[in-house]
């Protein structure tokens, strides 16, 4: 160990001392950097060590990584490069703290402006004669500004900018069937009570913000539709939009009181930010920042008691938009 | 060898007195000023990382089924996206070290950039001559939060797709254009086509990343240019700057400081776990999970969107603002907007002051700065705690409703208790100072007496 220690020592002396002796004879020339760097024989050997660790934990890197079946491999290799270069940096303030000469200097901050060559730029400007000729100036600053429209004109082509008639699509229509995840069929029997079910309209592309609705059934006691959602509900089943007006979520939460009438009413709850929806009055918000209600469909049930659509949703689907009031959902 | 060196380059590049200026330029000796490094190195991190991670990532949207090594989503249908990202973290040696060291970098990076700007603001060092400098950093803190969003995004897990619908949402929402400026983005309506991914990709890993280092570089440049401010002191004044020069003093210093964030940096990566994405599993428009939280960096938004009360404003059937607009886009543009326009509204409204300033203020120096900074400051994380009130709820058992009730108050009320109390503490202060001063002088006398 101590015989490390001292070849250790002795081997940096060498390198870093030799480097440190000026080439010329003393008072020959002025030294710039002014104090001289400390010796730091003692600070010289933990930086020296500190830098070995890191090489070695470095090593270690690479070993672990080579090593297939070590459990917990990301936490090893973060451990052995956090590691690495963790002594790395206590090697490098050691460094700084310890080894360079410590110079504190000062400085005259720049010039606040140079007022001469202002003078000159605006000079050769203006006797460049360009600036008088106005006219000349203009038109090329509407071929500039014309140019950089129509630069930018092939940006519409990344989508349909103008016509908005998709936002109101919708693949609902009287008779279409409700379908689950895996596209069966949905039956009025089995939607329940206090329970909460995702459908689809068969057939259409799951992904699309129209495609989705949240089921639930209600008492008849509790149902409460306004006059504009009329027998939108089939024997209590009720069918709402499953995305939220206000930021394009889907509605995943459905508190459906287990104490009544302690507990509030039954109602929808987006998990993004919160917005409420009264299923049982057609969507109404009670708390939160939606600005719409939810968007309700129409509901039937088949002879063969499989539930279908009574037609297309009362509004468009998902976030406000300019235009989400203008007109009714299309088909 | 090293006179060799020199001269090679100085005969090539004639850039031995240039050289020579940068290697003993200035830098103030005060801990608050590695703050702006940090989010340097930062960077310098998540570039590197980055790299490496666009080796394995695909931004198809197309869908398959997974069958790969993590057994619970066996079977499940998912895009290349998901599933890319889903092996870097299972299946790739050291993908998730990477993966997830870059997330950190990205929180670390933005909260670096903040906390630098906050010592920028309550120092008044964005004051003349400095305001390109204050005004590019800006920039880049707005940008590095897009560019945040876009990343996190990329990884089509159930997470980052309700991010991207609210962001659709808020996007939607902005008054006369919002609609057609989605579809423009989206190229349709939510989700989007085919292009979309391949769109957020290319701004993320390029665009963004190229406008950065543009802007870094010019700020770099402009701070070289106009040198360090520093604090008042002894030696210090508005004509004399005292630090240490580049070399040899503040480069092992600065290296040291890199070499410390990367450690951070890749300890955190490897230790403690970030965005699991594998537990949201892949995203489906009619898919939410709750107790939603978006990385550190945008948890003011999401509690802004959350306390806004339920309206949309409108005119007839013409919605003019509907109500994703308040939260998600008026308040950062108010934010910034107020950001930008500071050095303006202080020198004509509160200073008149349009002098020439290398010396940094102390904040109570400034009350009214202070003041005002501190408003601003407690409205942005009053709103951002509101965005935890759900967490609140779950974890203290504090109901959510009379919680927001309490913050849509609170966000009148805390911004003018805060700015009372800065105020107030910058005068108090002062006047400690000034006794303290009195109370010398009379000592000094009191000995001269004697």
């Amino acid at each position: 160990m101590s015989r490390a220690k001292a070849l250790l020592v002795s081997a940096a002396t060498l390198v870093f001392a030799r480097r440190r002796r000026p080439t010329l004879k003393p008072g020959e020339r002025e030294r710039i950097v002014v104090p001289e760097a400390p010796a730091g024989y003692d600070a010289e050997l933990v930086a020296i060590w500190l830098f070995l660790a890191s090489a070695a934990c470095a090593i270690g890197f690479v070993v672990v990584y080579a090593l297939d079946r070590l459990p917990a491999h990301t936490q090893l290799l973060g451990l052995a490069l956090g590691l690495s270069l963790a002594f790395l940096a206590a090697g490098l303030v050691v460094m700084a703290k310890r080894l360079v000469p410590n110079e504190e200097l000062e400085e005259d901050y720049p010039e606040q402006e140079h007022t001469a060559e202002q003078e000159r730029i605006a000079q050769v400007v203006e006797e460049s004669g360009l600036t008088r000729r106005r006219l000349l100036l203009g038109a090329l600053g509407a071929a500039g500004g014309s140019l950089g429209l129509a630069l930018l004109a092939p940006a519409a082509s990344l989508g349909p900018a103008i016509h908005m008639a998709r936002f109101y699509l919708t693949p609902w229509r009287r008779g279409t069937r409700l379908v689950d995840e895996q596209n069966r069929p949905l039956r009025a029997d089995e939607i329940e009570e206090k329970n909460f079910y995702t459908a689809f309209a068969e057939g259409a592309d799951k992904e699309r913000l129209p495609s989705s609705l949240v089921v639930v059934r209600l008492r008849r006691d509790q149902l409460d539709l306004p006059p504009g959602n009329a027998g939108f509900d089939a024997d209590g089943i009720v069918a709402y939009s499953k995305i939220c007006t206000h930021a394009g979520c889907a509605i995943a939460l459905y508190r459906a009181p287990l104490f009544e009438p302690t507990d509030p009413k039954p109602a929808l709850v987006c998990p993004c930010h919160y917005s409420t929806f009264d299923p049982s009055s057609g969507g109404t918000v009670t708390f939160g920042p939606a600005g719409r209600k939810l968007t309700m469909l129409p509901l039937e049930i088949d002879p063969k008691g499989f539930l279908r659509a009574r037609g297309n949703f009362d509004e468009p689907v998902g976030p406000s938009w300019w235009g989400v009031r203008l007109k009714g959902p299309t088909t | 060898m090293i006179r060799g060196i020199v001269r090679f380059l100085d005969e090539r590049t004639g850039s031995a007195p240039f050289l020579r200026k940068t290697l003993r330029y200035l830098f103030p000796d005060h801990w608050s000023f590695l703050l702006g490094e940090v989010a340097l190195y930062a960077f310098v991190v998540l570039v590197a990382t980055g790299i490496y991670l666009t080796l394995f990532y695909e931004d198809s949207t197309a869908t398959v089924i997974y069958h790969g090594g993590y057994a619970p989503l066996q079977g499940h249908e998912m895009t290349h996206a998901y599933r890319s990202v889903l092996d870097l973290s299972t299946n790739v040696k050291a993908g998730l070290l990477i993966r997830q060291t870059h997330h950190w970098a990205a929180n670390v990076f933005v909260a670096a950039i903040v906390l630098h700007m906050l010592r920028i603001f309550f120092t008044g060092a964005y004051r003349k001559p400095r305001e390109l400098t204050y005004w590019i950093g800006l920039t880049m803190l707005i940008v590095s939060l897009l560019e945040g969003y876009l990343g996190y995004s990329l990884a089509d897990d159930l997470l980052s797709g309700m991010g991207l619908a609210i962001g659709y949402s808020v996007a939607m929402s902005i008054p006369f254009i919002g609609g057609n400026l989605a579809s423009l983005i989206w190229d349709g309506p939510f989700p989007g086509s085919h292009a979309f991914f391949p769109r957020m990709y290319i701004v993320h890993v390029l665009v963004i990343p190229l406008l950065l280092a543009t802007l870094l570089t010019v700020h770099l440049v402009l701070v070289a240019l106009k040198h360090h401010t520093q604090f008042r002191g002894e030696r210090e004044s508005e004509r004399k700057l005292v630090g240490v020069p580049t070399f040899p003093g503040q480069a092992p210093r600065s290296l040291g400081l890199l070499a410390a964030t990367a450690a951070v940096l890749f300890l955190l990566g490897g230790l403690v776990q970030i965005n699991p994405i594998w537990l949201w599993g892949p995203f489906h428009t009619y898919s939410a999970t709750n107790g939603a939280q978006p990385d550190w960096y945008l948890g003011w938004l999401i509690g802004a969107l959350r306390i806004v009360p339920g309206f949309d404003l409108t005119i007839g059937s013409y919605t003019l603002v509907p109500n994703p607009f308040w939260g998600g886009a008026l308040l950062p543009l108010a934010f910034f907007g107020f950001l930008y326009l500071w050095p303006f509204i202080e020198r004509s409204f509160l200073t008149h002051d349009y002098g020439y300033h290398n010396l940094l203020d102390r904040p109570r120096d400034a009350p009214w700065r202070t003041a005002i900074g501190m408003a601003v400051l407690t409205e942005v994380f009053l709103v951002f705690l509101a965005g935890s009130a759900d967490r609140v709820d779950v974890f203290f058992g504090l109901p959510y409703v009379p919680q927001v009730w309490a913050y849509r108050v609170l966000v009148f009320v805390g911004p003018v208790i805060a700015a009372l109390l800065g105020y107030g503490a910058c005068v108090e202060l002062q006047r400690g100072e000034r006794v303290d001063r009195e109370r010398k002088r009379a000592e000094r006398l009191a000995r001269g007496e004697a």
